[in-house]
């Protein structure tokens, strides 16, 4: 059979027409991989919806011929997420790219699934300055709805909690094809709120895309303030990292707060926590400054010393314009086009223990380490960044951040904590430790949901 | 263009995709024109440079014939230049360039279309197949002469608008408008030869080498120290590429001269409202931007508004890379030249500027088969300047 005899391919070119569906080596090799270590990885078949009712004919003919699909976004996990695990379709999202709402008064946009996080950004600053959405660390070819099916985090995570909090309701198409309206706008006619029903959205958040394929999304947008300046605390001391950051916390008076730590060579370490303020009037800014100035006050100036101006080039990953540029800048470190990191979801009191779990593992396979720790809901809890950089030309640096990937997130979850858009080994190894029966009503739901195992398998060991 | 060893950068790109977008992510479209038309991770700069390092330098790929017209759809516009974050991004292009050389020296295959215009610049000195004998036919009836000795500029007009017949109005409107000017210039005619700027971008440097090389010496022969390009891919060739002992200006930065110096005076018309588009050898490849706003600003009557995506976050055409001749990314519904128009259209202009015979090409196409020619008008600079003076 030639890949034009192909009935697959050529249904796939009836649903997207010819430009839009692939089979061939360069789309295949392309979709194989991702910006990570992972892969490759076997992929069959590219296609790029535009519409939800292609997105369905996809999904139905993937479970005439029992198919897999991925759906896939940017592709920016870098943990192989939108990597089929079992070969088949890639669903790459991105042509169904439009704003569809913006509701400026009820604070919500609804958005396709391959609106990128630089698109709504954009729009949102040209055509409605005073909300905004939490933008993650991400590239801004990242996409919105990317990013809460990984249940992901941004810039208003301090207050607001992950992203996935965020939503009012999305459009699915299920694994057995049927489109199925989620949230308030299953009822009403505006998507404003997930309503006082049950909350469904959770069965498509955190599942790696084995329960269905999020067409459309209903996203809180929140206010944005004139002013936005950072505040920052160098500390010495790791162990002084948790009571540091739930004391900025208790003021309520910060909107995001991060903690960045480089190690040097020598593994002298440096701990800077920055704090996000922001206000209409400058005396608000100045007010908060100083109440935020008075928590260094309790310490000796050489363990936690309150910066501000804080470090330039540390300040501009929180206010520069246009966003999303730094943290990507991790990826040339080694001038070499790479790095993992393991995005632990760890209790704010295990960053010490992450902190020098990384150094050791660092240390001893002979890699760089630096931490980006982005504080979730009030410290609730936080995403502790491991990062790991590499160059993709060398094997051998590859294969030690492949294993400074693995021993990091066993040891996160020794810890207690849990390896957040976790790659395929780490699934396996969080599901180790899981009880049986979450696991097991995991496996029920992808039985009444997904009856062929179309959608994503291998992902969660499904 | 520097010099750079793609081999020892491609495998620093990390796919991120800032490349796409516009510098500012501008919320209008993604602004690689062709990634804009395929929207397959493979045409995309990202794409490109993991295909060129599979392909040439892991050998972990097979070249096939999809593959090369993967790495020739591109136009070389250099968005991915300006958006890229990373120190390496300014070259891009370069890598490009410099992939596409190694593919042309160890014979790996060529899209079809690109082989017949080499072939064609090889033959006949131009890209269209067309009779050397017939390169000055758009100067016919115009008091324009051959270049001599003494004459202060050569006009170098180039093989798209010497050639293309949309392209030829504004050969014509810029040679009458030096020539109200009282401007001592000449052209070359039959003997201009292609300036190899696309040649050279396609990867064929011994074909390229073989065009300056003719063209210095001809102009060498003739004591040219001034040259005036119609077409901005012309004048990033010879202020770039070529050994520079003449000066060069693209014709928007000698007209804004003359304007200034009052040697081209420019009456009241009513033009109305009229949007600029940056052709990309000017513009992001040169650095000129200013020069084109200021003639359009001097004309009385005529009200400049801009583009969403405008200066060096310009939409290409679509053309460049000799993609204008190839069509390997120019055609279909989503080609770059049409969505182009719409930005023209969105910006409330009733006439489209441009400053480039292959995007006075591509752009006027563009209108007639997105159906607003009864709205909306491409007109090159020289065209707008010489039906008002």
């Amino acid at each position: 059979m030639t890949m034009h005899d192909d009935p697959v391919y050529q249904s796939l070119v009836d649903i997207v027409g010819h430009d839009y569906a692939s089979n061939r080596p360069e789309e295949l090799f392309i979709y194989s991989v991702d910006s990570g270590t992972e892969g490759p990885r076997k992929v069959d078949y590219v296609v790029l919806p535009k519409t939800v009712e292609q997105v369905q004919k996809v999904v139905m003919l993937a479970n005439r011929y029992r198919v897999p699909i991925t759906p896939m976004g940017a592709n920016l996990t870098l943990n192989g997420l939108g990597i089929p695990v079992n070969g088949g379709i890639v669903l790459d999202m991105k042509r169904m790219d439009r704003i569809l709402e913006l509701n400026r008064q009820r604070k919500y946009v609804v958005v396709e699934a391959g609106v990128t996080q630089g698109k709504l950004g954009s729009y949102l600053e040209k055509d409605c300055p005073e909300l905004e959405h939490s933008r993650p660390e991400a590239p801004p070819m990242a996409t919105v709805v990317g990013n809460i099916v990984i249940r992901g985090h941004g810039y208003l995570s301090l207050r607001y909690d992950n992203n996935a909090h965020h939503i009012n309701g999305m459009e699915v198409v299920l694994p057995t094809g049927e489109i199925c309206n989620i949230g308030a706008g299953c009822v009403s006619p505006w998507p404003f709120c997930k309503g006082p029903l049950p909350d469904l959205t959770g069965l498509f958040c955190g599942w790696n895309g084995t329960t269905g394929v999020i067409t459309k999304l209903s996203l809180k947008l929140f206010p944005k303030r004139r002013i936005l300046d950072v505040v920052g605390y160098a500390v010495r001391d790791v162990e002084l990292v948790p009571e540091v950051l739930c004391q900025i916390a208790q003021t309520d008076m910060v909107d995001n707060l991060f903690v960045v730590g480089f190690a040097s060579a020598s593994h002298e370490s440096q701990k800077h926590v920055t704090a996000s303020i922001t206000g209409d009037l400058d005396e608000e800014i100045e007010y908060k400054k100083a109440v935020l100035k008075k928590i260094a006050a309790g310490y000796e100036e050489a363990r936690v010393r309150f910066d501000y101006p804080v470090w330039a080039p540390l300040k501009s990953r929180f206010v520069e314009k246009p966003p999303y540029v730094t943290p990507a800048l991790a990826a040339d470190f080694e001038k070499g086009g790479g790095f993992r990191y393991c995005g632990a979801i760890l209790p704010v009191d295990k960053i010490p223990e992450a902190w020098r779990k990384g150094m050791e593992i660092a240390h001893r396979l002979g890699i760089n380490f630096s931490a980006g720790i982005q504080i979730l809901g009030y410290c609730h809890s936080t995403m502790f960044g491991f990062v790991y950089p590499f160059n993709r030309a060398e094997e051998q640096e590859v294969e030690r951040v492949r294993k400074a990937m693995r021993e990091t997130n066993e040891a996160v979850l020794q810890m207690g904590g849990i390896p957040w858009k976790a790659e395929v080994a780490a699934q396996r190894q969080i599901i180790e430790k899981m009880e049986p029966n979450t696991h097991d009503l995991m496996k029920k739901i992808w039985k009444a949901l997904d009856p062929n195992g179309i959608m994503n398998p291998g992902n969660w060991c499904k | 263009m520097a010099e750079v060893d793609y081999k020892s950068l491609v495998h620093r790109c990390f796919r991120c995709g800032f490349c796409k977008l516009t510098y500012d992510y501008s919320p209008v479209g993604f602004n690689c024109p062709i990634y804009h038309r395929f929207r397959l991770e493979t045409y995309s700069p990202g794409g490109l440079n993991w295909l060129i390092r599979a392909a040439l330098v892991t050998k972990g790929i097979e070249w096939t014939e999809h593959l090369s017209e993967i790495l020739y759809s591109c136009t070389m516009c250099g968005n991915c230049a300006e958006a890229c974050r990373f120190e390496f991004g300014k070259d891009l292009v370069n890598m490009f360039r410099q992939a596409r050389e190694d593919v042309v020296e160890t014979q790996l295959g060529l899209p079809k279309l690109v082989n017949q215009f080499l072939e064609n610049v090889y033959l006949y000195g131009n890209a269209f197949r067309e009779a050397r004998e017939t390169r000055g036919d758009w100067a016919a009836g115009l008091p324009v002469k051959q270049f001599k000795k003494g004459d202060e500029y050569l006009y170098y007009v180039g093989c798209v608008g010497s050639y293309d017949s949309r392209s030829r109005k504004a050969a014509r409107a810029l040679g009458s408008l030096l020539l109200k000017a009282g401007v001592s210039f000449g052209i070359l005619g039959q003997e201009e030869e292609c300036d190899g700027n696309e040649v050279r971008l396609l990867g064929e440097q011994g074909l390229f080498e073989r065009q300056r090389d003719r063209n210095i010496e001809r102009f060498r022969e003739l004591g040219v120290r001034k040259v005036v390009t119609l077409s901005p891919h012309s004048y990033n060739a010879l202020k770039n590429d070529y050994p520079g002992d003449f000066e060069v200006l693209h014709y928007t930065q000698l007209l804004r001269d003359l304007i200034r110096a009052g040697r081209l005076p420019v009456s009241q018309r009513a033009v109305g409202k009229v949007t600029y588009h940056d052709p990309c050898f000017l513009g992001r490849h040169n650095g000129e931007y200013d020069a084109p706003r200021e003639i359009l600003r001097s004309i009385p009557g005529l009200e400049l508004v801009e583009m969403e995506r405008a200066r060096n976050t310009a939409f290409c055409c679509g053309g460049g890379g000799a993609n204008f001749y190839t069509g390997i990314s120019a055609k279909g519904k989503d080609q770059a030249s049409n969505a182009r128009i719409w930005d023209a259209a969105n910006a409330g202009a009733g006439v489209l500027a441009v400053a480039c015979p292959v995007c006075l090409m591509m752009l006027e196409d563009a209108v007639k088969s997105e159906g607003l020619d009864d709205k909306m008008m491409v007109k090159d600079i020289s065209e707008i300047l010489d039906s008002g003076t």
